[in-house]
């Protein structure tokens, strides 16, 4: 079983990679958290979950990621069952129901239905791509599977965690093929939804849209959050203000600092060239995530990285989209950035499966 | 896996992947487009509000120039005052805020509220002042409670201090808050509401010296407001010290002469004019202004009927009565008239016209010369020597020891006092002088009326040989290092030629008045000093109902109906020093009432 071209083939660009950013998010939250007095520093935590999320990651590289084509469904089932659980008995905190109490960690189901549904996504689609691409009548199933927990999610309410489902589902899809007229039939689809979306939204996630159109209209309230991170990415200017010398993040100016506006912190303390560094690395990253699906050994592989691939791709640019005031502000982090044990779990179970699919590209 | 192989190897599949590849690079590169645009584009703007959000600009107060008197004794000066305001911005609750302070403070609710509304112009982040100047005991009060009044704090600002208690209060004036008037006009562009400014008199008039300049601090605050540091401190400049030519020796005693009486009296340096002494009766206690004012007070202090806050040795205007004879007799002497010697022969009344003129003294003088007359105040003497001289002489000459006219007292609020000339009658009247009018005139009654700060600087032109000088109350202006920025130099207004003897004359009659026998002012007679002086006791004007009714009721005379007593002196006669002006408002008798002032104050000035 155990191979000697596992170590060799090992992916150490990807595991540099990956300590690279959640370093950095690490030094970023020491200096986000500076003025804080915790028992416990939250950068210290967050090594903690680094620590953890890499022993995930490893685990997961032990056993051969094929036999997880077999396990697909019953992840999925099961994921499904969370999201229906923490649906009647879940945990509430603001208004929303998202995690179950397990004592020493919240279990996030809306987290575990990105993996389950990657894995469930790549095995349909690695089974029945075909050459001339999916016909809409080959994709009800797969609909289906995708629609269930999305409903579930969005009666949680969890639009941001939904929108992301969603997304990764649509690019392993258009990657898996779709003829020319279905696409069509799907992008109007998708329009249509999207209008009759705004109508089923909540009046907090219509006024978040609303906000991100014109921020200055409440500046005290609803756009607070993106009129503080805009100014404290603005003002780092080129170089930034330094370490630690944020007057935005260290006087308490911009909200949620640590978790989803991690990165308005480090713009505002290394400027546009830090970010931009910061940027290129996480575009290395997903770049290099598409060449290992390139390299994958069978279909299976290539979706499954693919799909961890999007997983990631999407919840940096949601998340730096909503910072910098392109996009609505929907609580999604950013991956190894900013704060927090689900996140960096669920992202670590990504970066343990692509690489899996990498060290096995040899392995037919 | 053949298959897959191949799948993956389609160069449709490929380009898939190369698609991918540059369609997440082109959304890094539109997020870098985006981080460009607010990092280096919008920067300058951004950073600004960075700024604007964690700075905050504090006015330093400065403090009021302090007020001396000529020799260096502090008359006003600043103390620190505790002031609880309130940070709007920590207020969950006013109502419940309010609740608690009202007891403790021992405001009324809707006084709070309304004072927490004045402040509705203020920038949040600025305290809105609740009470001024509270006592330790309620400031240390509100210090025990601080955790259950939120956005409560004590502040501690300079207020005005009056270590004088209120003597020099109509001179120097009193402050208040600015009004919103004020501050639209541009002279008080750096004023902020809720400052206090001088509302009248000195502290009015020479605001811009007193003021100093405010300082700034440029502090660093967290996203609650909370200050975190100091990021710049521009220091607050003290205003000028300013000091007055009142010698607070001379002012107390002026002050103290009075005991309960009202009127005023004010002492003049006849060499320079500059005021040593000015006391209008009663005072008020500026103090109570600097705290701001409560409107009961307020209302009381100008409906009371002896008009506290009027300055009597500048807006008083009296009738001179007798100390309006010098004027007549040098007048008589310049104009040939009437000699040194003549002799009227008075028998206690006086007839022009048809009507009878009466001599203070009902059996008369008998035979009087212009020292007896002087002297004795023998009315007579002045109706025959005043008929004789005519109204418009005698004008001309009380005009030119500043009577009648504004002596340019160098503060507002001086009124000008009536001199009568036939021309004035025909002006305001539109009717013709009679000679009676001119018998009246001539002791000092009828139309004539005039300041005590005019009687001072006619008395001093009397004592000098005729310099009459422009009164001065700024002695010397420096700033707080110390620098001089004005020093008062004497103004002549005029000088007035009379002959050596006409000058003697009167004088020796006004030495006589106070220190010979029978002379009226012997209330003001000093032993090691001679003091030359003249006394007057003016006419109140009263209708002839009110007189009916209260005086027959009473027997005596109505209070408000008595006669003002006046009088006028210098000393040393020999060389003069100083000119003084009382009038005793109802004082009845000048001799008496009016002469106790000069005394003490010639007593105090040279023993």
């Amino acid at each position: 079983m155990f191979d000697r071209r596992l170590v060799v083939n090992f992916d150490w660009v990807l595991l540099l990679t990956v300590l690279f950013l959640a370093g950095a998010g690490i030094v970023n939250l020491y200096s986000a958290t500076a003025s804080w007095h915790a028992s416990t520093p939250i950068y210290l935590k967050q090594c903690l979950w680094l620590f953890g999320g890499v022993m995930v990651a490893l685990i997961i590289c032990l056993f051969d990621y094929r036999h997880l084509e077999h396990f697909a469904v019953h992840t999925y089932i099961v994921s499904v069952g969370l999201l229906i659980f923490v649906l009647t008995l879940g945990k509430t905190t603001m208004g929303a129901t998202r995690w179950i109490d397990l004592g020493f960690f919240n279990l996030q189901p809306s987290e575990v239905i990105k993996i389950a549904i990657i894995l469930l996504f790549s095995r349909i689609f690695s089974q029945t791509a075909s050459f001339v691409g999916y016909s809409f009548l080959e994709l009800w199933k797969p609909f289906l599977w995708l629609l269930i927990p999305v409903g579930l999610i969005l009666k949680q309410p969890d639009l941001g965690t939904a929108t992301m489902v969603v997304f990764i589902a649509a690019t392993m899809l258009l990657f898996a093929g779709v003829k020319r007229g279905t696409m069509v039939v799907l992008s109007i689809l998708g329009i249509l939804t999207a209008v009759a979306g705004w109508f089923g939204l909540h009046d907090y996630q219509r006024a978040r849209i609303r906000t991100f159109l014109n921020p200055e209209a409440d500046p005290l309230g609803s756009g607070y959050h993106i009129i503080q991170s805009k100014i404290a990415v603005g003002s780092g200017g080129f170089r930034g203000k330094g370490f630690l010398q944020g007057t935005q993040s260290q006087l308490s100016f911009l909200p949620e600092r640590h978790t989803d506006f991690a990165f308005s912190v480090f713009a505002e303390e290394w400027g546009f060239s830090g970010s931009l560094v910061l940027l290129l690395v996480y575009l290395f990253l997903i770049v290099w995530g598409l060449y290992i699906a390139r390299r994958a050994a069978d279909r299976f592989g290539m979706f499954l990285a693919l799909g961890v691939t999007a997983m990631i791709f999407w919840h940096i640019v949601v998340n730096l989209g909503m910072v910098i005031g392109l996009l609505p502000v929907v609580g999604v982090p950013l991956p190894l950035f900013s704060y927090g044990g689900t996140s960096m779990v669920t992202t670590m179970i990504g970066v343990g499966l692509l690489m899996n699919v990498s060290m096995r590209r040899f392995m037919f | 896996m053949g298959l897959d192989v191949k799948w993956i190897e389609l160069p449709a599949v490929q380009r898939r992947f190369l698609f991918y590849s540059a369609a997440a690079t082109l959304v890094f590169l539109l997020l870098l487009l985006r981080l460009w645009y607010l990092q280096v584009i919008h920067y300058e703007e951004l950073q600004e509000r960075s700024v604007k959000n964690r700075t905050r600009v504090l006015s330093l107060e400065a403090p009021r120039g302090p007020i001396y008197d000529r020799n260096g004794v502090l008359l006003v000066d600043n103390r620190p005052s505790f002031q609880i305001s309130v940070m709007r911005q920590d207020v969950e609750n006013r109502e419940l805020l309010f609740d608690a302070l009202s007891g403790l403070l021992g405001i009324e609710k809707a006084e709070l509220e309304k004072r927490w509304d004045a402040g509705r112009g203020f920038p949040i982040y600025r305290p809105v002042p609740l009470a001024t100047d509270v006592s330790r005991e309620v400031m240390e009060k509100i210090q025990e409670h601080s955790v259950d009044l939120p956005g409560i704090l004590t502040e501690v600002r300079p207020i005005r201090d009056y270590l004088d208690q209120g003597s020099t209060a109509h001179l120097v004036g009193y402050l208040g808050e600015i009004t919103e008037e004020e501050l639209a006009r541009k002279d008080f562009a750096e004023y902020r509401a809720g400052d206090f400014v001088g509302k009248t008199a000195l502290e009015k008039s020479y605001e811009d010296y007193l003021r100093g300049h405010k300082g700034k601090r440029l502090v660093e605050v967290d996203v609650q407001g909370k200050l975190l540091r100091q990021l710049q401190m521009e220091t607050s400049s003290p205003g000028n010290k300013i000091f007055l030519t009142i010698d607070r020796e001379l002012q107390r005693a002026t002050d103290e002469a009075f005991g309960d009486q009202s009127g005023a009296a004010v002492a003049i340096d006849v060499h320079s004019g500059e005021i040593l002494a000015m006391a209008s009766r009663p005072t008020f206690d500026p103090a109570l202004f600097a705290k701001g004012i409560g409107s009961d007070e307020w209302r009381e202090m100008i409906h009371d009927k002896r008009h506290p806050l009027q300055n009597k040795v500048i807006a008083g205007q009296y009738p001179p009565g007798s100390t309006f004879k010098m004027i007549v007799a040098l007048a008589a002497l310049r104009e040939g008239v009437a000699g040194e010697k003549r002799i009227v022969d008075c028998q206690g009344d006086f007839e022009v016209g048809g009507s009878r003129y009466r001599c203070w003294k009902k059996d008369g003088h008998g035979p009087t010369d212009l020292r007896k007359a002087l002297r004795e105040s023998c009315d007579v003497w002045f109706y025959q020597v005043g008929l004789e001289l005519g109204i418009d002489k005698l004008s001309q000459a009380a005009r030119e020891f500043g009577l009648g006219g504004l002596v340019g007292y160098p503060l507002p609020g001086e009124r000008a006092g009536v001199i009568p000339s036939q021309e004035w009658k025909r002006k305001n009247f539109n009717k013709p002088w009679y000679a009676g009018e001119t018998v009246i005139a001539s002791i000092g009654q009828g139309f004539v009326l005039a300041t005590p700060l005019q009687l001072a600087v006619m008395t001093a032109a009397l004592a000098n040989n005729g310099t009459v000088l422009k009164p001065q109350v700024i002695q010397k202006i420096e700033d707080w290092q110390g620098n001089v920025l004005f020093d008062s130099q004497p103004e002549i207004v005029r000088r007035i030629d009379y002959d050596p003897q006409a000058w003697k004359a009167v004088r020796d009659g006004l030495i006589a008045v106070v220190n010979a026998p029978r002379g009226t002012g012997h209330a003001a007679r000093l032993d090691d000093i001679t003091v030359a002086g003249k006394t007057g006791t003016s006419q109140v004007v009263r209708r002839k109902s009110d007189e009916e009714e209260e005086e027959e009721v009473n027997g005596d005379i109505p209070y408000r109906f008595r006669p003002h007593a006046l009088f006028v002196a210098y000393a040393p006669a020999e060389k003069p020093d100083i000119a003084v002006a009382v009038v005793v408002e109802h004082g009845q008798s000048g001799g008496r009432a009016a002469g106790r002032s000069p005394k003490r104050l010639f007593s105090v000035t040279w023993n």
